[in-house]
């Protein structure tokens, strides 16, 4: 009866593995090997040349103290990745607040809360579009704009420029923040809070003594969502920047169409090596297994 | 209870009532805009209202395969929400044991969560790659003839597609699983064996009904996830395109509200399942509270 209840769950979790050693785990052993491969025309040919490493940082020594393509591209996104994560951090964790403190019936904060994350099941390319007749140069904005007297000329950096890349990187991933900061918050018991009113702490002190530190688990990962998003995208920096934006991602997207797939695998390991580094920094203050 | 609300209350529901303007004004506006009038324009002001752009889409738009992306996604998405449930809802039940491999297929699967998509699409789209040079160099040196004459590539919508979106639906339903069975209460189950229930009765008339209306959440995430998705798909899907492939492409060529109607009718579809889903939870909710125990009532 043992013996066959312990082989069950490696027949129930055979699938998933399946999966994930099929699609996630070869495709990555792949790409650090194609990496290391030549290619021609239509064909890519196993190797073991650094070419496709060089490539990917061209004259990036050679060129210091001025930062080469390569290194631009990455401090541009790490940028972007910075400025987002502040902002959906703050905005998260308001929200988050305001939904677990401040309502004080279930059925109405279940409702909000769904409010907040139904965009999220909707289409990611259809909200960025959707931003264009607001902020067009004959966008409602500007109309606006121009209608009160605030502006002569339409602004043209409303929509493709860093700030429409910024908006919608905000507006599609807050939600990536609001979810799990909410869920460790409604963990937080509220007798400490009670306790610490009583003993005179003022709402920033109980903020940022007792609700900021027990959050912590759900800020690390809203944050590594918000960041690794960011990070890899090439989506949303190319429908809101108007394609003329590089960054990480859509440099190895421009890569695999020109079907140089090595130069492209290359730049992928980068990518990824990057990525874990900043994951392994933001994990030592997260146990996911214990905030499900 | 009595007491009155504080000042950051109202404080704060402002703010949530600017981030849900936020959040939902941008798609009432192309939702509002794609009713427009048959010579209106991409903005404001409404010239008329028409049904004229849904018409246009339904006949194609003049782009060709917007009709034939919408059917690839619904297929991909019906598929993929089946084997995301099923795959899922086995994996949960593996978790509630301990095995060898268990925390490093949790973390593959945390990992194929968070890694960046165009890595994962890539990676798989090399593969392919590989595959296809390899069966073509086998069919050319054993000159097998259905492969040198027929075989094009292994990549597809079915294939490497539905590979890409099960990395991307598979951790979300593995992790609502967890959430699921974390409050599962196994005296249930075990009542049933005392019973003698066999263990597949037990999983068919007492887990399952039981953790229903949380199944429909990882159907709703399966679906969604998988119409939306295009950053793994990108890479991955061979020559047939998604919906969301398509719409991206049309963002740089088409210029007329023709794509806010594509739009709306892409949210819509979205809506449609969410509003499914939820229904389905409240209704599973609302007759085990009147059926809530069938003691006494004999077998079925």
């Amino acid at each position: 009866m043992l013996h066959h209840a312990r082989w069950t769950s490696y027949w129930q979790a055979a699938p998933l593995a399946a999966v994930f050693l099929a699609f996630f785990i070869l495709p990555l052993i792949v790409t650090l090997v194609v990496s290391f491969w030549s290619y021609t025309g239509y064909s890519i040919e196993p190797a073991f040349i650094w070419d496709n490493y060089r490539d990917a940082f061209d004259r990036c020594v050679e060129s210091l103290p001025d930062l080469c393509t390569t290194f631009r591209t990455y401090l541009s996104t790490l940028k972007f990745c910075l400025t987002v994560w502040l902002l959906t951090l703050v905005i998260g964790f308001t929200i988050a607040y305001y939904l677990t403190f401040e309502i004080r019936s279930s059925t109405v904060r279940l409702v909000l809360a769904l409010l907040c994350t139904i965009p999220f099941w909707t289409s990611n390319v259809i909200r960025m579009i959707s931003w264009v007749p607001l902020l067009g140069r004959n966008g409602l904005v500007n109309q606006a704009l121009m209608g009160a007297g605030l502006v002569e000329q339409p602004l043209d950096w409303l929509l493709y420029s860093n700030f429409s890349v910024i908006l919608a990187f905000v507006h599609i991933n807050t939600v990536f923040m609001i979810v799990p900061i909410a869920n460790s918050m409604s963990r937080i018991d509220r007798s400490l809070v009670e306790a610490a009113r009583d003993a005179g702490a003022t709402g920033w002190q109980i903020l940022s003594n007792v609700i900021i530190p027990l959050s912590k688990t759900g800020i690390a990962i809203g944050s590594i969502f918000v960041i690794t998003v960011v990070m890899g995208d090439f989506i949303t920096i190319g429908i809101m920047g108007g394609q003329q934006i590089a960054s990480a991602g859509k440099v190895i997207q421009t890569q695999i169409g020109a079907l140089q797939f090595p130069i492209a695998a290359a730049n992928a390991v980068v990518l990824l090596a990057v990525v874990l580094m900043i994951i392994a920094l933001l994990v030592r203050f997260i146990d996911i297994r214990k905030e499900l | 209870m009595s007491e009155g609300r504080s000042r950051s209350f109202y404080v704060l529901s402002f703010l949530f009532g600017l981030y849900v303007l936020f959040l939902y004004g941008p798609t009432i506006t192309i939702v509002t805009l794609s009713f427009q009038g048959p010579n209106g324009g991409m903005t404001f002001p409404l010239n008329g209202v028409s049904l004229h752009w849904f018409r246009n889409l339904w006949a194609g738009i003049g782009v060709p395969y917007v009709m034939d992306a919408l059917l690839n996604s619904l297929k991909l998405g019906a598929l993929v929400t089946v084997l995301t449930v099923a795959i899922s809802l086995m994996a949960g039940l593996a978790f509630r044991r301990s095995f060898r491999g268990q925390s490093l297929l949790f973390y593959t699967a945390i990992a194929s969560l968070i890694l960046p998509s165009i890595i994962v699409s890539l990676g798989i789209a090399l593969e392919f790659q590989i595959v296809d040079q390899s069966v073509k160099a086998l069919g050319d040196s054993y000159e097998i003839d259905a492969i040198q004459s027929g075989y094009q590539t292994a990549m597809g919508l079915m294939s490497s597609g539905l590979g890409a979106h099960l990395t991307w639906t598979l951790p979300f339903g593995l992790l609502i699983m967890f959430a699921i069975f974390n409050r599962f209460n196994p005296a249930y189950e075990e009542a049933a064996r005392d019973l003698g229930a066999t263990s597949w009765q037990t999983f068919l008339h007492v887990l399952v009904p039981i953790i229903a209306p949380s199944l429909v959440g990882v159907v709703l995430f399966g679906f969604t996830l998988s119409w939306d998705e295009i950053a793994r798909s990108s890479q991955a899907v061979g020559s047939d395109n998604t919906l969301p492939l398509t719409l991206q492409g049309l963002t740089t060529t088409v210029t007329t509200p023709v794509i806010y109607a594509l739009g709306t009718v892409t949210t819509g579809i979205s809506f449609a399942v969410i509003i499914l889903a939820l229904a389905a939870v409240l209704f599973a909710q609302k007759r085990r509270a009147r059926h809530g125990s069938d003691a006494g009532k004999g077998l079925l």
